[in-house]
């Protein structure tokens, strides 16, 4: 029972996996664009997972990360004319000094107090992104950012190319921070979003745990911004705002929790269909902010959780069937 | 010394604005813990419904008044059918009060169009205060009253009589205040809607003063939220110094530091949340 269940996600998985590989020539222009937006809103959702799904710590700030990573791509990039070797590295160790400088100060709350505590800390950067117009062009932006030259026959300006671009970096993002949640580090955030009080008494170090989540999440968030730069080719304070950082956590909400693939599934959802419907209709706040509490009322777990309580609703049968127990099934 | 005067007068008002804005909020995170994105929201259409009203009548006071009862009861409605389900669940929380920041934006939208639009202030508040050769205006000396009276009677409520007793005794500890009795559900709709009235208060007297547009429930939204978490939850005072000093450094940091205005408000905010992560007057 278990060893089919196993097979079936991977099989599931195989298929996504064709399809995003296989998809591209059979898409319109338009759709291969909001694929590509998709996967690079899934690797800031996944990011986020880290401390929200994780770790259970709901941050109201997360869009400054990916507003950082953005923002380096766009000054070094129209600026100095800086390559893809120089801003990847300097938007993702950006994000992570300024989520090692505002860890130290939000996880010194939980709760309300975080969600406030990163509210503040997120406000920081964008005022700077805002008003820094010497710097960041303010509210105007930083438009006509290139496409990176990585030396590769196809062109990344054309749409194609850049999706494989960005598919690359969301797998490759996807299996870092899988194996990060699946080692006994991740598996120690899993247990202080459980009981916190817990985890101290057996003597792990749940602020350090904590914080150093903190701080790859903030990374990753920065990653995903750097690719944002490119695919955009245009920032403004409008990618880290309160609102982006609130839909952040729609995706991960909506997709579910503390499985990666859910907040990137999240991701491509709303991004899909904050675009289909603003073709059809200037109505589409209406339709986002009903997503928004359709999600809470409907599914608080999100679709993966929901998914997964009525695959644990057949269960109790299986149990009878087979006479294995919950945690046979479990450990699969 | 005038641009100090000036600026200081400025940022006082101000912060007198937000106190209307984040008294109430305050009173709401501290009972019941709930993040209210839509707060901004209640500013907003209490803009617009006193502009609608003023337009209608010409009368302002009746203006305020519509304004903050239409919205007091939009409060009531959106805590009773949603949220008050949700304590305890910052997450959920957040995401549906959002998606009702959304709705109403969108709704303003549709209802009043996108221009911005100030509301006509009577002609007893119009023109300025004149001292020496520092001009204050009028409206916002009135604006400073208004915070200023409604701050003493949240004060003399809260702390002289019973119903204020209960509404402390549920900031405090809100399973033993139901132990002894207190309706804390009746007392948390009263609160909320108390927090609406006066966020609409707020949006209204703004109306006036830096005008009613599209956009200006997001923007204030974090000042009120920077108020409620500096000052303390739960805590008229800490409202009080938290509005005054955001008002203050607001004013201060777009006059010297115009590049670095919102860093030279949110940073300094920060590193007191660094030291106390509760605010100032609040309790874990």
């Amino acid at each position: 029972m278990g060893l089919t269940r196993f097979s079936g996600q991977q099989v599931v998985a195989a298929i996504i996996f064709f399809l995003l590989l296989a998809s591209p020539p059979f898409l319109s222009s338009f759709l291969l664009t909001l694929l590509t937006q998709a996967l690079i809103y899934g690797i800031l959702a996944m990011s986020l997972d880290i401390i929200l799904g994780y770790t259970g710590l709901a941050s109201l700030g997360h869009a400054a990360y990916f507003g950082i990573g953005a923002y380096s791509v766009g000054i070094l990039a129209t600026r100095y004319g800086a390559a893809f070797g120089i801003t990847l590295p300097a938007g993702v160790l950006l994000a992570v000094l300024v989520a090692a400088i505002f860890g130290t100060v939000a996880l010194r709350a939980t709760g309300v107090y975080f969600l406030m505590i990163t509210l503040a800390l997120g406000m920081i950067v964008w005022g700077l992104a805002h008003r820094w117009v010497t710097m960041t062009q303010g509210d105007n932006g930083i438009s006509a950012i290139p496409r990176p030259d990585l030396g590769l026959p196809w062109s990344l300006s054309l749409s194609i190319p850049f999706y494989y671009f960005a598919l690359a970096g969301f797998l490759i993002a996807f299996w870092i921070l899988r194996v990060i949640v699946r080692s006994p580090f991740g598996q120690t955030l899993v247990g202080i979003r459980e009981s916190e009080s817990r985890m101290r008494t057996l003597g792990y170090h749940v602020w350090l745990h904590k914080y150093i989540g903190f701080v790859i999440a903030g990374g990753f968030g920065g990653f995903a911004g750097v690719l944002w730069a490119y695919y955009n080719g245009f920032v403004s304070p409008v990618d880290l705002q309160l609102a982006t950082s609130v839909e952040v956590l729609l995706m991960v909400a909506l997709g579910g929790r503390g499985s990666l693939i859910g907040p990137a599934l999240g991701a491509g959802i709303i991004v899909l269909l904050k675009n289909l419907v603003s073709v059809y209709t200037h109505r589409w706040l209406l339709i986002l902010g009903a997503v928004y509490i359709l999600t809470i009322v409907y599914a608080p777990e999100g679709i993966l959780g929901a998914i997964k309580r009525r695959t644990k609703e057949v269960k109790p049968r299986a149990v009878g069937v087979h006479g294995l127990t919950e945690g046979e099934i479990e450990g699969g | 010394m005038e641009f100090w005067v000036t600026q200081a007068f400025n940022g006082i008002s101000y912060g007198a604005l937000l106190f209307l804005l984040a008294g109430g909020l305050s009173l709401i995170f501290g009972m019941m813990r709930i993040v209210n994105m839509t707060h901004g929201s209640y500013y907003l259409l209490g803009g617009y419904v006193g502009l609608t009203v003023i337009r209608q009548t010409g009368y302002f006071p009746l203006a305020i008044l519509a304004g903050a009862l239409a919205i007091a009861i939009i409060g009531v409605f959106e805590w009773n059918a949603f949220l008050k389900r949700l304590s305890g669940q910052e997450l959920g929380q957040v995401l549906t009060t959002m998606g009702f920041a959304l709705i109403f934006q969108d709704l303003a939208l549709i209802i009043w169009g996108g221009d911005p639009y100030t509301i006509p202030a009577p002609a007893m508040l119009s023109g300025a205060h004149r001292i020496g050769d520092l001009y204050f205006p009028i409206y916002r000396i009135f604006i400073i009253v208004v915070a200023a009276v409604v701050a003493l009677i949240l004060w003399l409520v809260l702390e002289k009589t019973r119903v204020g007793a209960m509404m402390r005794a549920t900031v405090d500890d809100p399973e033993m205040a139901r132990g002894v009795g207190i309706n804390v559900h009746l007392i948390s709709m009263v609160v909320f809607a108390l927090g609406a009235f006066l966020a609409a208060v707020a949006g209204v007297v703004a109306g006036g003063f830096v005008g009613v547009y599209p956009g200006a429930d997001f923007e204030i939204l974090p000042y009120a939220f920077v108020v409620v978490i500096v000052g303390g939850m739960g805590s008229l005072k800490g409202a009080l110094i938290g509005s005054l000093m955001v008002g203050l450094l607001d004013n201060f940091g777009k006059a010297l530091f115009p590049e670095l205005s919102y860093f030279t408000l949110f940073a300094p905010m920060a590193a007191i949340l660094a030291v106390r992560p509760t605010g100032l007057y609040g309790r874990a």
